[in-house]
């Protein structure tokens, strides 16, 4: 299993010098083995993703989407492979109380976007994740509910032998007296737990996050300790707040202490490889 | 250990700040978490209990009328809502565990998550009986 990101800021796509080495593209993370191709999220990241991809066809793509946030869909209308005729492309996202493909077509279609989604030269099928265990490829997919305004979910995906999750806009400490508590009572938990790689939010410092409870976030330190709770094996910070600069990012994860597990900080290119 | 569906962590994390009491099922009716005014009712503290079946505690209060007649658990608004997950009210008196008498109504009314039916809340209204 590759794990590849594409985009790793949170919120608004940057452009400044002060943000390229950990990267500017909102979230877009793929998850690749053999002909399998998950890509988790579709924010401006998927767009160098897509233009890759119409050099390396056929693959199995399926876009699993955790929310319907601008900056999680925003890349949609351009990823390239959807406008090749030929190709069978699925999308796959949360519930909600009307299709997930006529709250998708809120932002594609006018005034948001020119191009509608039947406008698509490609075979496009939509499906609302399921929350019972399911398979794409050789993938196994369990998909949950986390906290984070409006339906959003987290994914656990694995090949069998490895296992990541995926919980880039999640606040487990919202309105918990205690954090983090019992586990039972963690929002995300049952997906974490033990996995190889927990790509998690951690947006703001401690100090941002006092005065943004309730947007949907999660602290450096929460980020961390609900890493701990669910004995992840390796955390990578995710969903770099749009404010941070690299310089701001590089000294807020010198200051973390040392944890029982790899903390990394998710940089736009890098990957990382699992059995 | 799976953790429990957002809409019940949500629910708890709200009636956590309540000074009301609050209890919450799941969908079969076991409870899997009361607050702290629900502690004074129930007379006992969710830290020391943990969740309890609805076997148990579901002859916690013997309710009864304004006579002193028991109330059939199928006329109690929780076992309303379970059975036909609807909101339900009615209002009785109970014996708390400290065999303290309360006049409450109770409010209840289905958790329902974009998943479906995931269990209920009750809400117990103290209530002084003259007024009722």
């Amino acid at each position: 299993m590759k794990i590849s990101y594409w985009g790793t800021r949170g919120s608004i796509a940057t452009i400044t010098h002060q943000t390229q080495f950990y990267g500017g593209h909102t979230p877009c993370v793929a998850v690749g083995q053999g002909n399998d191709l998950l890509i988790l999220d579709a924010g401006s990241g998927i767009i160098q993703l897509g233009d890759l991809l119409l050099t390396r066809r056929p693959l199995n793509i399926h876009i699993l989407l955790t929310h319907l946030h601008m900056d999680h869909i925003q890349g949609l209308g351009f990823f390239k492979p959807f406008f090749q005729p030929g190709l069978t492309l699925h999308i796959w996202g949360p519930q909600g109380n009307s299709p997930l493909k006529q709250r998708l077509n809120r932002y594609l279609s006018p005034p948001l976007f020119p191009v509608r989604i039947r406008d698509f030269d490609c075979k496009l099928e939509i499906f609302e994740t399921p929350l019972e265990a399911f398979e794409i490829g050789t993938f196994q997919i369990q998909a949950r509910h986390i906290c984070h305004p409006g339906p959003t979910l987290g994914y656990r995906v694995t090949n069998g032998t490895s296992t990541l999750a995926y919980l880039p806009d999640h606040e487990p400490a919202l309105g918990a007296r205690a954090f983090p508590g019992d586990p039972e009572w963690t929002s995300g938990y049952s997906l974490a737990r033990e996995v190889d790689v927990l790509i998690h939010d951690a947006q703001f410092t401690e100090e941002e996050y006092r005065e943004r409870q309730g947007w949907g976030h999660s602290s450096y330190e929460q980020a961390i300790k609900f890493a701990r709770l669910a004995q992840v094996k390796r955390l990578e910070l995710f969903h770099h707040d749009p404010k941070h600069t690299d310089e701001q990012l590089d000294a807020l994860f010198a200051s973390i202490e040392p944890q029982p597990f790899e903390i990394h900080l998710a940089r736009e290119g890098n990957s990382i490889e699992l059995p | 250990m799976n953790s429990h569906e957002i809409e019940i962590i949500l629910s708890r994390q709200w009636a956590d700040y309540l000074s009301i009491p609050v209890f919450i099922t799941d969908p079969k009716g076991n409870l899997i978490f009361y607050n702290e005014p629900a502690e004074e009712i129930l007379g006992r503290r969710f830290e020391d209990t943990g969740p309890m079946p609805v076997s148990e505690w579901s002859t916690i209060f013997n309710p009864e009328d304004e006579h002193g007649a028991a109330i059939p658990p199928d006329d109690l608004p929780l076992v309303k809502t379970l059975g036909t997950q609807q909101p339900a009210t009615g209002s009785f008196w109970i014996h708390s565990l400290e065999d303290e008498r309360h006049f409450l109504t109770v409010t209840s009314f289905p958790i329902v998550g974009v998943s479906g039916y995931l269990g209920a809340i009750a809400i117990f209204w103290k209530n002084d009986p003259d007024e009722n």
